[in-house]
Formats: structure tokens, sequence, C-alpha cells
């Protein structure tokens, strides 16, 4: 069956639902997301705002960054397969490959379009040049993090979808290559749905709200 | 007699690709504690680049900057700058803001607080302490920018164009405030501006500034009583002479770029003096 009605893939996912298949791949596929965000973030953002203050940074790492970031993210999994065997390791390496230098990349931008006088205020307020970077570069950027995580998680996301989609992995994506295998068109339809339904719900309630809250503080329309 | 802050032999060249400005060729002047000084000039006549070396936020390719006969090396606290634009920070509400530099100082939070809503007092604002920053007229931000650097109970302060972006009315306003704040509290000023009536309004003494190379034009003691408002018959004629000087010190330029004696004040009125160079290439 090509096009299942919606109430069978309804009806299909409340079954996944009540046999627990379904909240087990999620469960699996948004640990490892969260996993791998967070180690993107974490180091995505400092390196962001590096390489956009230290010019050697730039010189060194900034045209690598670039390259990395034209590379589609899957393209990581045969050289982290070798690395890592077949395993959770080889995933969030692809996750963290796809998320981490997309997220470098626009904090980047947003530091390098910062007015300088933020920074020389605060210098002529005798803060030391390292406490620079809290206190003021990683609060007056927080408009482009809020980008870049926006962007890093899309990616992420995607990342992990490829990778699971590729081996038997468990997780959403392998949810959705067994619909295939078993030709069953409503199961695929209905991960199809929860997946879309994640990336919604991610948007709205953490990504919207943040973004709300920040647009408020600065002042800036529609807050 | 030891100044609070000296300015010896301060000279400062930009390079273009091929050619070089001189921002400053060999600066000097004193400025005594408690002093109101001005620096006034047209633009690019270096006397923001003066107030950078000043701050420390920029080096001076030749000669020093002492306070309390201690050479300048870098930027910090006790040469708090007010900005033009107020350079305040749009992530923390107005009190943060004041208390940010206190806070770089080391001092505890809770105190940091006390203090912060002192000197909002001082600026009469202390009822928007908790306000987000953009809810702010351009007037109040600058008394907020005020407030911040006062906190900081700063050797001098300094004072970059801080009213230029400001209108009349709130201008005028400020400049009474201003001069209340410094009466009361002793401060000394280093005020700078391209505005000659505004420079005779607040300064003690003015010094005038010549571009290219930016040098010291005229320097005018100023004791009309205070508090001065801009539009005092005396602050006008103050001002008065010393635009003239002014445009006499361009036209003087312009002679020397045409070698050409017949250029009067009327010439420079209707323009000529927006002429900075001719192209190169």
């Amino acid at each position: 069956m090509l096009f299942p009605s919606p109430y069978r893939v309804g009806s299909t996912l409340i079954q996944e639902f009540r046999d627990g298949s379904l909240l087990n791949a999620t469960a699996i596929s948004l640990r490892r997301v969260l996993l791998g965000y967070s180690i993107s973030l974490v180091i995505g953002v400092p390196l962001g705002i590096v390489l956009a203050r230290v010019k050697f940074v730039e010189d060194t790492l900034g045209s690598l960054v670039s390259a990395f970031q034209s590379l589609p993210s899957i393209c990581w999994l045969p050289l982290a397969l070798l690395w890592f065997g077949l395993n959770d390791r080889a995933i969030l390496f692809v996750v963290v490959a796809g998320s981490l230098v997309s997220i470098a990349i626009a904090v980047q931008d947003g530091v390098k379009n910062l007015s300088p006088t933020y920074v020389r205020a605060a210098l002529t307020m005798g803060t030391p040049s390292w406490r620079i970077y809290t206190h003021v570069l990683l609060p007056a950027s927080l408009p482009s993090i809020l980008t870049g995580a926006k962007l890093g998680w899309g990616y992420a996301w995607r990342a992990l979808m490829s990778g699971e989609l590729l081996f038997v992995s468990l997780g959403l994506g392998q949810m959705l290559m067994q619909g295939r295998e078993l030709a069953d068109m409503s199961q695929v339809l209905s991960v199809m749905a929860v997946i879309m339904g994640l990336g919604l719900l991610t948007d709205r309630l953490i990504f919207g709200s943040l973004e709300r809250h920040v647009r408020r503080r600065w002042g800036l329309a529609g807050a | 007699m030891s100044a609070k802050l000296s300015i010896r032999n301060v000279a400062k060249r930009f390079s273009g690709q091929d050619h070089q400005v001189n921002a400053l060729s060999s600066v000097s002047f004193d400025v005594q504690a408690g002093e109101f000084l001005v620096l006034v000039g047209p633009s690019g006549c270096g006397k923001s680049t003066l107030l950078s070396i000043i701050a420390g936020l920029e080096k001076a390719d030749s000669g020093e900057v002492l306070v309390d006969g201690i050479p300048v090396t870098r930027p910090g606290p006790d040469r708090a700058l007010v900005f033009q634009d107020g350079a305040l920070f749009p992530w923390l509400n107005v009190r943060k803001n004041v208390e940010f530099g206190l806070r770089q100082k080391g001092v505890t939070a809770g105190e940091a607080s006390d203090r912060a809503i002192h000197f909002l007092e001082q600026v009469g604002l202390a009822k928007f302490a908790e306000n987000a920053l953009y809810t702010l007229s351009g007037g109040m931000r600058q008394r907020v920018a005020i407030a911040r650097v006062l906190s900081l109970e700063p050797e001098v302060l300094l004072m970059d164009e801080p009213f230029s972006a400001l209108d009349a009315i709130t201008r005028e306003d400020l400049y009474v405030e201003v001069q209340e704040l410094w009466q009361n509290r002793g401060a000394t000023i280093v005020f700078v501006t391209h505005n000659v009536r505004e420079a005779v309004t607040l300064g003690d003494r003015v010094i005038l500034l010549a571009s290219d190379p930016g040098r010291i034009q005229l320097e005018v003691p100023v004791d009309i009583l205070r508090p001065r408002h801009i539009d005092d018959v005396d602050v006008a004629r103050t001002a008065q002479l010393l635009s003239q000087s002014m445009r006499q010190g361009r036209e003087n330029i312009l002679q020397e770029v045409w070698n050409d004696e017949q250029f009067t004040e009327n010439d420079l009125l209707r323009g000529f003096d927006r002429l900075m160079g001719d192209y190169r290439q």
C-alpha cells in the first residue's frame, strides 16, 4: 500500500506507542542527539567566539572550519565506523561533526558583528581581558548564539537520522528503515510524523521561548 | 606643581595604504585636580583619539600620559569614559549596568547594588533601576552611562561627545546636571566635543584643537559664573570668539593647501571646509 489513510497511520502510531517500541526508539534517539548536541554547544560556542576574536586561531582554523561546514555530516560516517566500529560512538561522532561547525560559524559571525564599544567600555571599567569573553562577548552575542544553537539542533537531528538509517542502531531512524523493509508504509509515515512532531515541539517550546526572552530583553520587535 | 593629569608630547599617526594622517602631533597640556577641561575642535582634529589615548584604549606613537605622575599603560577604572552612544549593555538592566564596573573592581554583589542605586539617585533615575535598557530614552541612557562611571569614582572622568546624539532640550538639561554633579563631587573632567557653545558652557578651560596635524591651536580660560546656560550672553560671546579662531585655523590650512591668499571667510562658509583632501589612487 503506497498511501495509507491518515486513520491507518494514526492507529499504527497508537499501536507502536502501546507496545513501547516507539517510546523506546524515541528515547534512544533523543538521548543520542542531546548528548551530541550538548558536546557541540559546549565546544562550538567558545570556538566561535575565539575564532572571531583571535586572529591566529582564525588564520589557522578558519578555513578548516569553513571546509568542514561544506561537508555533509553523513560523509563522516565511514570514517567514524572505521574509528569507533558499529556502535553508538560512531553515531555520536557524526552528530557532533554535523552540528559543531555550524554552531561555531554562526557564533563567529555574531561576535564579529558586535559593536566594538562594548569591549572598549568594559576595558575602561577595568575588566581583565579574559573576563571580556565571559562577561561581555558571551552575553552580547546571545542572539547569535541562539541562532547558532537553533541551526545546530537542526543539523544534529538530521545527522542522527541519516546515521541511524544507515546501520542497525535502534532509534527512530532504524524504525523508519524497518518500516521500509517490511513494506509497512504506515509505520514509515508514523515515524516520519513523530520526527516532525519532535522538531516542531523543540522549535516552539525551547527555542521559541528562549528567543522571545532575548528579544524582550533587547527590546527588539516581535517580542 | 603636580597636575592630576599630564599629557606630554603625545603624537599619533594613522597609516593608510600610501599616505599618513597626523592625527596628533606633539600635544601637551596639564589638567589640575577638580578642573573641568573641554577639548573642542572640528571633526578629524584628533580629539577623540586623544581621549582614547588618555583612557588607555589606544597607544600613542610617542609621548606619554600621566595620572598623578604615573604613566598610563592600559585602560582602567581610574579613567572611566562616557562614550558618545553610552555603550551600555543591552543584556543587563539599568541597575546591573551601573553595577558592572563595581563588580569588576571586586565590590561584593550587595554593596555594588547599594552603590548603583545611590548613583542612579544622583542622576534621578533610581525609579528605573530595574527597567530593561530599551525602555529608557536616549537622554536617560546617557544619564545611566554617567552614573556608571561616577560609581567607579575615577581619578579623571573622560567624556567623549556624550551629548551629541541627544536632542537640544535633553542636552540643555544635562548641561545643568553635569555642572551640578561636577561641583558637588569635585571631579576632574576631560570633556570632548565639536560644539563650541557646549565647550564654553561646561569648561573651566577650553582647548581648541586644529586638524592635520592635530595640535593645540588655542587655550582659553572660561571664568563665567556657574551654573551656566548655553543661551547666556557671556557664553555666546566667548563661543563666538572661539568659533572665529576655529574658522581662522581652517582658513590657514586651506591657504597652505592652495597657497592662495584670496580665501575669505565667506568661501569657508559656503562649504569649502568639507574638503578633506584630494582623491588619491
